[in-house]
């Protein structure tokens, strides 16, 4: 079970930046961004592939700027032509699954037993185990780009993202384009995708073309996690969420499906579960609170 | 400063809804003039804004800002000359963003884009600027815009909007949905910053007693086009009565051309 929960922290480390764009275009930009399912295995796979040829570290940045690429197609799509988000995102998503057989030399997975990877190096270089090892590299490349996101965020460009996802009239009113701010923002969301896929990619030791299928429910719920453990109150603290709803999110999947009543195979059920409760939250209590009042304002009046 | 030469714009044209909304539309004010614009709905008020702030393209005729032709200028680019305010307290503010972060998104273009967004020289103007509303709000930069009332939301608004002087200011009905009250001490804090800095301007209403003694001129619009041109000492001979007389005489003879037509 230890050994259990610890897995499921180093996975959450590994896929934190995954959550860290999600945010970045659901919570900030505020528009549904489904090209991460396909940037996350882009990631993947150009960091298998690249890693194989023995370039780890060169890989993962490779694998963040394919991520931008193809954040920046569907920024294209959404701005330019016009097309809907939801479908944008859909578009390139599908798009990038013949892009990343393309890249595994048309192969549906790439392993990379026995080469090197940022974990194994690090463990090697200085002599911990493995768990720890795998929890300091995942929480320093976590850590280190969370705090590049901030500081971006704290500049003028960052200021004109906000205000681009929360009043688009008047960002263009103020003599700014809001089309190059969200494309901005959408290749920034899918280069930390982009990363995450190449962390974990290096963690797995694969590269695999279905692993991203659901990456944006996985996002959102780990999202939502997060919001509710860091609350809504600045930026710093909803960044810094991502990575513990990530974690969090995997903890909790792993407890559920260690229970012996529930096979493997209800991974995405459980995920599904986890998001509409979380979501339901609000409303509920809202429901609840609202039916008191009118029990107790029923009562008064039938008193008097 | 503002020339509008021969401007038509006509919606929806060929279809059974076609709506000639400007039509050989001329206007020119100079600079510092503040003109205020009435006349009932549909008669081309808001779509003189649009045309002017380049919302879309005019179908035919020319228009200029300071000796600048614009007629085929960009909305995003036109928008660093002019000013403009709706009557939607929402619509001119981002609700999520502080007070102080909603100023600096105005003052912002010519920084670089990596600089910090808010810096202390910044700080120091904006609560300067704030503090001459004298809502206090100069305390409370870091609060969320969304949490201002209305009337607190169009003043900011009304900064944001000459934070950086344009050389156009249109106010489109910008203090409608305010309580009277509240529309008094907005109204009071406009003519304030419009004469002080001399601000081109153009003011919606559709209270008669402003548009008379807001300003120097006022402009009656019938059917997308000036009927009545008020300045000077006809204007200030003008008291509601009269104006309102002149609108109904005004409104009387498009009526009396309605009833030919059908006829």
């Amino acid at each position: 079970m230890a050994n259990q929960l610890l897995g499921a922290t180093e996975l959450g480390l590994v896929y934190g930046l995954m959550v860290l764009g999600v945010y970045i275009t659901f919570r900030i930009l505020k528009i549904p961004d489904l090209t991460v399912d396909g940037s996350v295995v882009l990631g993947m796979s150009v960091t298998a592939v690249v890693t194989n040829h023995g370039f780890p570290i060169l890989a993962l940045f490779l694998a963040a700027l394919a991520g931008m690429a193809a954040g920046t197609v569907t920024g294209f799509l959404q701005t330019k032509l016009k097309i809907p988000p939801i479908l944008a995102g859909i578009l390139t998503m599908s798009g990038l699954y013949s892009i990343n057989l393309l890249i595994m030399n048309g192969s549906p997975n790439v392993s990379m037993l026995g080469t090197n990877t940022v974990f194994s190096m690090f463990i090697n270089a200085t002599g911990i185990s493995k768990h720890a090892g795998n929890i300091i590299v995942g929480a320093l490349v976590c850590g280190l780009v969370v705090l590049v996101i901030e500081l971006f965020f704290r500049t003028r460009l960052g200021l004109y993202i906000r205000a681009t996802g929360d009043n688009e009239e008047m960002v263009r009113a103020s003599s700014i384009d809001s089309n190059y701010m969200k494309w901005i923002t959408l290749a920034i969301a899918n280069g930390c995708v982009g990363l995450a896929g190449g962390l974990a990619a290096q963690y797995l030791h694969y590269s695999d073309i279905t692993s991203g299928s659901g990456t944006i429910v996985i996002g959102f719920a780990a999202v939502i996690i997060g919001e509710a453990v860091c609350g809504k109150k600045s930026l710093t603290l909803g960044f810094i969420g991502t990575i513990i709803g990530s974690i969090l999110y995997r903890v909790f999947i792993a407890l559920a499906l260690n229970t012996d009543f529930l096979p493997n195979y209800f991974l995405k059920f459980v995920t599904v579960v986890i998001i509409t409760i979380a979501l339901a939250i609000g409303p509920v209590k809202e429901a609840i609170a609202s039916s008191r009042k009118k029990a107790r304002r029923m009562k008064e009046n039938a008193d008097a | 400063m503002l020339t509008l030469k021969n401007v038509s714009k006509t919606f929806y044209p060929g279809t059974a809804n076609e709506k000639k909304a400007l039509s050989h539309f001329s206007l020119h004010l100079d600079p510092g003039d503040f003109a205020t614009i009435i006349g009932s709905n549909g008669a081309g008020k808001t779509t003189l804004f649009n045309a002017i702030a380049g919302v879309w393209l005019t179908d035919e005729g020319k228009i200029t800002i300071d000796g600048e032709d614009v007629t085929f200028m960009s909305e995003t680019k036109r928008a660093r000359m002019i000013g403009r305010i709706f009557q939607d307290p929402m619509k001119g503010s981002s609700p999520s963003l502080t007070i102080e972060e909603n100023l600096a998104m105005a003052y912002g273009s010519g920084h670089h884009l990596l600089s910090p967004a808010i810096s202390r020289k910044d700080e120091q103007f904006f609560r300067e600027t704030l503090a001459r509303l004298e809502m206090g709000l100069e305390d409370r930069m870091k609060v969320k815009m969304g949490t201002l009332s209305g009337g607190q939301r169009q003043a900011v608004t009304l900064l944001m909007a000459t934070l950086v002087t344009p050389k156009i200011l249109l106010l489109d009905e910008h203090t409608a949905a305010l309580d009277p009250l509240t529309a008094e001490k907005v109204l009071a804090i406009t003519k304030e910053i419009v004469e002080s800095r001399r601000i081109t301007t153009l003011m919606i209403t559709h209270n008669i007693a402003s548009s008379l003694e807001m300003g120097n001129r006022t402009l009656l619009l019938d059917d997308g086009a000036i009927a009545l041109d008020l300045q000077g000492d006809e204007r200030d001979a003008l008291d509601v009565e009269g104006l309102l007389a002149l609108y109904r005489k005004q409104k009387g003879q498009a009526l009396d051309n309605d009833r030919i037509l059908l006829s």
